[in-house]
């Protein structure tokens, strides 16, 4: 069956957009984190 | 109530007066939508006998682009000299600062519109073949409901970095609905297929609840600090 | 309040994985479209909760523009935010979905598709406007844009719905009932999907939280920094009081 194709595309789909977010969410975590250090060191 | 009207009569009034001596927004709008039309008119072929299904969607994209050249300038005039800090402090009404700058972009792009309809009648060889007055009201609506949120959503990015490409990017989304009424009422004069009645009431309503808004709005957006 | 996240994690992942379960293995076959239709297992639960959580943003602009306070602006943003990625997911897997069962990946006429596009353009550019102004004035001018997105959410909604009477477009094949198992298993994928969006916004909420200490700290050090260089450049005036 070929339409098998599209719900597996979809799903995969639904959790690269969700693993994108969470990625980027992650990332401003670290950079804030690091933000956190150097504002520790300069106190 | 009567401080409200005016101070709206003469802040329109300065603005026009301003306007009238140095044509700087109606010029550049009526250029920008001149150019416009000829960059449309080689895109499309505007004799085919469709033209009149699409030519609805070019005049009103014509003119939605031409006001936003005029919105971004009805603020920026105020900023230098601080003018805006003065409104803020004075104990004028707010609303009778945004009703005065509505009004006036209102004149300015229904100048413009007036000025640009002949041209698109002569490009595309138009005769309209609906009840050619219901033009009138549907132009007006769609010219205020462009108006209303154009100048709010002007008073907004100016307060953010890159306020002349904000503007678009706030407005056009709102629009959408206001944009579509537009359109598929204007299509239907031009083709005469289909009463345009919804699209006129759909604009009435859009237009209501807009001022509305950006009334009860505009205070909190010109005292925001 | 830092141990439970952990495990809401982990229960929402097992969630999740049993409402896949229950999507693919569970739920009878669609007489009419096959497995495809299994699509709007993540498709509607999605939109559910993009529509919840632009509706949670609306409210809280509400309250800001009321009462001011900080927390409900970092609710609406965040909100406005995971919402967006909601919508993202349910514009993504929609065409998806209509390519097989419609033979079209977009039917321009039609009103949910139409209306969520433009739902996910207003919620975008207010995301914009957040991103593009700085200072105290953002939250005012953001919830100020809330409420004129979500007042123009029913003209959009009944402007297509008229454009789309005229033109017909193909819909989402209306009317009959579903099969009970079919409905269990779409309204657990929608609370396992409101879990994982209560995470996501919990997370999303602590990073902004954290981001504003962090800028106030920042603030506060430029602004000792300041006054350290100034008392050091005028040593006199400031040394004598």
């Amino acid at each position: 069956m070929n339409a098998i194709k599209f719900l597996f595309a979809a799903y995969i789909a639904t959790w690269l957009i969700h693993a994108f977010y969470i990625g980027t969410l992650v990332r401003r975590f670290g950079r804030l984190r690091q933000q956190w250090k150097e504002l520790g060191k300069g106190k | 109530m009567n401080s409200l009207w005016s101070v709206t009569l003469a802040t329109l009034v300065k603005d026009i007066r301003l306007e009238w001596r140095s044509k700087d927004a109606l010029n550049s709008m009526l250029f920008f939508s001149l150019l416009v039309v000829v960059i449309f008119m080689f895109s499309f072929d505007p004799l085919a006998e469709e033209s009149r299904h699409i030519v609805g969607g070019l005049v009103w994209v014509a003119f939605l682009f031409a006001s936003v050249v005029a919105l971004n300038q009805t603020w920026a005039r105020e900023l230098r000299n601080q003018v805006l800090d003065a409104y803020r402090v004075s104990p004028a009404p707010a609303n009778a600062l945004f009703l005065a700058k509505a009004l006036g972009n209102f004149i300015f792009v229904s100048v413009l519109e007036a000025l640009m309809t002949p041209l698109f009648v002569i490009f595309y060889n138009l005769h309209v073949l609906g009840p050619a007055w219901q033009l009138i009201p549907v132009g007006l609506l769609g010219t205020w409901a462009l108006v209303v949120n154009g100048t709010f959503f002007a008073a907004m990015s100016l307060r953010t970095r890159n306020r002349e490409i904000m503007l678009p990017l706030l407005l056009f989304p709102i629009s959408i609905p206001a944009v579509l009424g537009m359109v598929a009422a204007t299509t239907a004069i031009l083709t005469g297929e289909n009463s345009a009645h919804f699209y006129i009431v759909l604009l009435l309503t859009y237009d209501v609840v807009f001022t509305t808004a950006c009334l009860s709005l505009f205070g909190i957006i010109l005292h925001a600090e | 309040m830092k141990r439970l996240f952990p495990i809401l994690s982990i229960f929402t992942a097992a969630f999740l994985a049993y409402a896949l379960y229950r999507a693919l293995v569970v739920a009878p076959t669609d007489a009419l479209q096959g497995d495809v239709y299994r699509i709007i297992y993540y498709h509607v639960p999605s939109a559910w909760t993009a529509l919840l959580l632009f509706l949670i943003n609306f409210v809280a602009s509400i309250v800001y523009l009321i009462r001011r306070s900080p927390k409900a602006d970092m609710v609406a943003l965040v909100c406005a935010e995971v919402g967006v990625v909601f919508c993202t997911v349910v514009l993504v897997t929609g065409p998806i979905w209509a390519r097989p069962v419609w033979g079209i990946w977009w039917a321009p006429g039609d009103i949910r598709l139409t209306s969520t596009l433009v739902l996910w353009l207003i919620y975008v550019s207010y995301l914009v406007l957040r991103r593009f102004s700085s200072g105290a004035q953002t939250q005012m001018l953001a919830a100020a844009l809330a409420v004129f997105g979500a007042l123009d959410m029913p003209l959009v909604y009944f402007s297509i719905w008229f454009f789309r009477t005229q033109h017909p477009q193909p819909v989402i094949g209306g009317g009959g009932s579903m099969d009970p198992r079919m409905l269990h298993t779409l309204l657990i994928n929608w609370a396992a999907f409101l879990c994982f969006a209560f995470l996501i916004c919990w997370s999303r909420y602590r990073l902004e939280v954290v981001q504003r200490e962090v800028e106030q700290a920042h603030a506060l050090e430029s602004l000792v920094g300041a006054g350290e260089s100034a008392k050091a450049s005028m040593p006199l005036s400031r040394s004598s009081q």
